[in-house]
Order: structure tokens, then sequence, then C-alpha cells
């Protein structure tokens, strides 16, 4: 990695970091499991570096690994957001509730 | 342009990702943000399959294909009781992912990467490999597979931190002379085994941190990925992970005013027992059905308190039906929500608005703390700790200093309970021994449903 590189990359992490503290802190308890499953939803984007392994065939092992490690965060990514979906669905407001 | 497009989808991704955490600040903008994120996943994997590098699309095609059926299985079959669970597994998902990235990513090299890509990567094979046998342990210890009661051994802690301590010389020495296969993957292999070890001691009071923590590991897991691949859709992603999982744990560790250190090295609740044994004075008063009901009927306003019982009795419907019977005639009826009940953050929370309860009526601590003393009865449903007296009272108590749901102030208590067992942690609670409290033993959904009958007929 260049220095360049690097630096940018400190440079988002850094932003990312003050980001999502402000934005994660604004989340009421109430929303908390759906958060928990959102941003490991949201983690499964590690999925588009698995993509690269299993499909450019550097190696068998690396193959692999890719394969294993692609459905992995497929899981997680499909799993995670119709799970949050789901969960987000069944938070109503008082009127919406009485009628069901 | 075909780099181009692709770095313009991974930006679009994380703008995307951002919008969506920010709607879930409240329930009716948290569905549209979701969207929106799942609109940027999207984005940034069409973009990705255009990548120059790829040769072969079958083992991509396949993965996708596999994971799609397992993530929608468990998706859309878990029920909201095997939550933590799900999650737990989720976790492990997610660091295995990262954990196979790094090394592929160390085997494809030979092992030749510069300083601060090895650092990275370090960091990222050993996150990821602790979070995955920590998460699959943490589901084993909530699914009831492994017995949930803290499991130490003298000197577990030493052992513990000079396991950690040569993984990390291990990595330290790999950075600077690096290339070495076998002991990188002795590192890898020291790493799965400190997950173990660091999640057996954690007691089931506990796991809402320790859920926590692992989310936060798995996001930092992803985070490191994203600084070996230069990835900064992925570092956005997972530093937005790390964080939501850390403030978590924070915020849980403050609701049970012990520090996370305490949590993680204290293995409470084998050793606390001893401590807490204060003998108590009196006896716990059992009540009777048709009593409660009445009391219930009259009520002006009642409270109810879930804690994990609710969930492990499947009761949280019964509770809804009895909440709305009460409604029907009048009673104001509320929720108390602990931070720390259940076994992950909001665990109560979807447990009940699966079952229909609206939103408006979950109230947290601070809120529903000064109500208590006009309420008329207080009904405490498989919760323990929470409700502990002991946690405001008494110093010398391992919970000394917990903030606590003051239901013992309101002017009537009833406590539904399996038994007279000392729940989870093994605490004695001096609630039940006040006069103001009524225990109601049995099976939580049973007794609901008698007391929607009863109440009917009232």
């Amino acid at each position: 990695m260049s220095h360049e590189t690097l630096i940018s990359a400190l440079y988002v992490f850094a932003l990312a970091a003050f980001l999502g503290y402000q934005v994660i802190s604004r989340v009421p308890p109430l929303l908390h499991t759906p958060l928990m499953s959102a941003t490991n939803a949201i983690s499964g984007i590690s999925l588009v570096g698995s993509i690269v392994t299993a499909g450019a065939n550097y190696n068998t092992v690396s193959t692999i690994l890719g394969f294993i490690a692609v459905v992995c965060s497929t899981t997680n990514v499909v799993g995670g957001f119709v799970i949050t979906d789901r969960m987000l669905k069944m938070f109503k407001r008082k009127d919406i509730a009485k009628r069901e | 342009m075909q780099t181009y497009f692709i770095e313009i989808s991974y930006l679009l991704a994380s703008i995307l990702f951002i919008l969506g955490l920010k709607g879930l600040s409240h329930p009716e903008t948290a569905k549209r943000g979701m969207h929106l994120a799942e609109f940027g996943m999207l984005m940034a994997i069409i973009g990705t399959l255009m990548h120059h590098e790829i040769v072969t699309y079958t083992w991509i095609l396949a993965g996708l294909a596999v994971g799609s059926v397992v993530g929608l299985a468990m998706g859309l079959w878990v029920p909201m009781t095997a939550m933590p669970q799900r999650t737990a597994l989720s976790h492990a998902f997610g660091a295995f992912a990262a954990a196979l990235v790094g090394i592929s990513e160390f085997y494809k090299s030979g092992g030749q990467l510069e300083t601060f890509t090895m650092g990275a990567l370090g960091f990222e094979v050993m996150l990821g490999s602790l979070t995955t046998t920590g998460s699959l342990l943490a589901f084993a210890k909530l699914q009831g597979l492994v017995r949930g009661t803290p499991m130490t051994y003298k000197g577990q802690n030493i052992f513990n931190m000079v396991l950690l301590a040569a993984t990390i010389a291990i990595f330290i020495y790999l950075i600077v002379v690096p290339g070495s296969m076998p002991l990188f993957f002795t590192m890898v292999g020291l790493a799965f085994v400190f997950g173990l070890l660091l999640v057996m001691p954690i007691g089931s009071a506990d796991m809402p941190v320790v859920m926590s923590l692992l989310n936060s590991y798995a996001g930092l897991a992803s985070a490191a990925t994203g600084f070996v691949l230069s990835n900064k859709v992925l570092i956005i992603a997972g530093t937005l992970d790390g964080f939501s999982g850390f403030i978590l744990s924070i915020l849980m560790c403050r609701a049970m005013n012990r520090s996370i250190t305490n949590v993680l090295f204290g293995a409470f609740g084998s050793a606390a027992t001893a401590a807490a044994g204060s003998d108590q004075q009196g006896s716990m008063r059992e009540v009777g059905l048709e009593d409660i009901a009445t009391q219930l009927a009259y009520a002006n306003k009642v409270v109810f308190v879930p804690g994990y019982g609710l969930a492990t009795a499947q009761a949280q419907h019964a509770v809804r039906e009895l909440a709305d019977v009460l409604e029907k005639r009048g009673v104001t009826v509320k929720y108390g929500i602990h931070p720390v009940a259940g076994r992950m953050p909001g665990h109560m929370n979807v447990l009940l608005a699966e079952a229909n309860v609206p939103y408006s009526s979950l109230y947290e601590l601070e809120q529903i703390n000064p109500e208590f003393t006009t309420t008329d009865v207080s009904v405490v449903i498989g919760a323990n700790d929470v409700v502990n007296p002991d946690a405001r009272d008494n110093p010398g108590s391992p919970i000394a200093g917990m903030p606590i749901l003051e239901v013992d102030r309101s002017k009537s208590v009833v406590v539904l309970k399996r038994g007279q067992g000392k729940g989870f942690s093994g605490l004695e609670n001096p609630l039940f021994y006040k006069p103001v409290t009524g225990m109601l033993y049995g099976d939580a959904k049973d007794t609901l449903t008698r007391l929607v009958q009863a109440v009917q007929q009232a």
C-alpha cells in the first residue's frame, strides 16, 4: 500500500468512526436488536473482497477459501437484511396495532 | 472505465449505508432506511462482478446461491425468541469470512507483504478467528447446548493472558520477519482457541455485553480487511459495525454498573454467590390467581416488567392478550424494559413487538421509574436482577449500583415465576420477601392465559 493510499484510508477510518458514533448513539434502545442485525448485514460488504478471491483463480486454496467466504458473507447479507426488515415491520404505532 | 464504475458503486453503497443507519433513529424512518442500504449493497455487489481480475464465475455464483438460500431460511424462519442465537451465528459467519479473506491474501502472496498490510492482515485474521469461535460458543450457550453458567478454573485469567501474549508475539514477529507460513497458521490456530477461552467464563446474565462485543469485533475484522484490500467501503462499513457494537457494549455495561474488564474476566455468577448470601428475613407470600385478577381488573395503572423468563416461556402473546383485556376495561398498561433484560440488547422489545404490542407502550428505565409510585400493580414476568432492590439498597451486593426498575415502589407487586429457585444469576432477591410482593408460581404462559379469563369475569 502506498503512503497516499494509507493516509487516505486512515482519513476514511477516522471520519467513519466519528460519524458512526454520532449516527449510532441516536438509535433508541427500542431498535437495538435491528441495529445489531443491520450493522451485521452491512459488514457483509466483505463479500466484495471474497467475490474477487473466489473468481480470480489465483490458486486452488484461495478459490476454495474464497468460495466459503462468499457463502458466509452472502448468508449474513441476505439473512441480516431479511431479518431486520421482518423486525422493523413488527414495530407498530398504537392505532395500527389496534386495528389488527 | 470499468474500475471507475466499480468505485462509484462503492461510494454510493457507503452513502446509502450511512443513510440506512441514520434511519434507525426512529421506527417510522427505519424501514425506508434499510431499503436504501439494501440497494447500496446490491449496487456494490453488481459493480464487483465486473472486476477485471475475475476469470471464472462458477464459484462466485455457486457461493451466492448457497449463501442466499441459507440466509433466507435463517431470516424467515427464526422466531424472535431465538434472535440472540441467530445473531451469534451471524457474527460467526461474518468474522469467519473476514478471517478467510485474510488467510487467502497471505497465502496468495506467500506471506511477503509489506509492514502495514501485514499488520492489518494480522488484526483481520486474529480478530476474525477469535470472534468466529467465540460467537459459536455464545450460540451454544444461548441454545442450551452448553451450560450457561460460567465455566471457570484456577489460573484461567493468567492462562488466557499468556495465550493472548503468545498470539500477539507471533503477530509482531511476522510483521518484522515476513513470510513464515507455519507460524502464521499457528497464530490463526491460537486465535481460534483464544476465542473459545474468552467466552467460556461468561455467564448467561452477561450475554448482552458479550453479544455486543462480538458484534463489534466482527465489524472491526471487516474494517481491517478493508485496509488490507485498500477498499474504502469495507473500511466504512466495518468501522460503523465495530463502533455500533462498541457503543452497545458500553451501554450494556453501564446498565449493569460493571466495567467491561469485570464482565470479561470477573466470572460473575459463580464467585459472586458466596458473597451475596445475606440471610433473608421473612418468607415469600404466595397469592391466588383470582385475587390478582381482581387487583388487575380494578387497577388504574398496570406496568408489566418482562425478563428472559418471558422468552423461555414463550409468553409474549399471552401478556399482550392480558394487556388488551385490561385496556378494554380502561386500565392504563405500560411495559418497563430494562436495557439488559433478555440475552441481547433490545431483546424484550422485539419479542413484544412480535406479539403486536405497539412500541408506544414500551418504556425505558428512566421513563418508567418515576411512575412506579403511582402504579397500582407491577407484574414481573421472568425477570430477577433487573428488579432486585439490593442493587439500590445494599452496597455490599455484587450488583450494587446497577440501575434497576423500582417495582418495589408500586402499590402492589406480582412476580410470575416457575418455582422458588434463584434464577440465572443465583442471587437472592429481597423483592420477593417484601410485604408488597405476591408470588404467583407456575408457567408464565399458562398463568397469564388464566389471568385473561379471570379478568374478563371480574
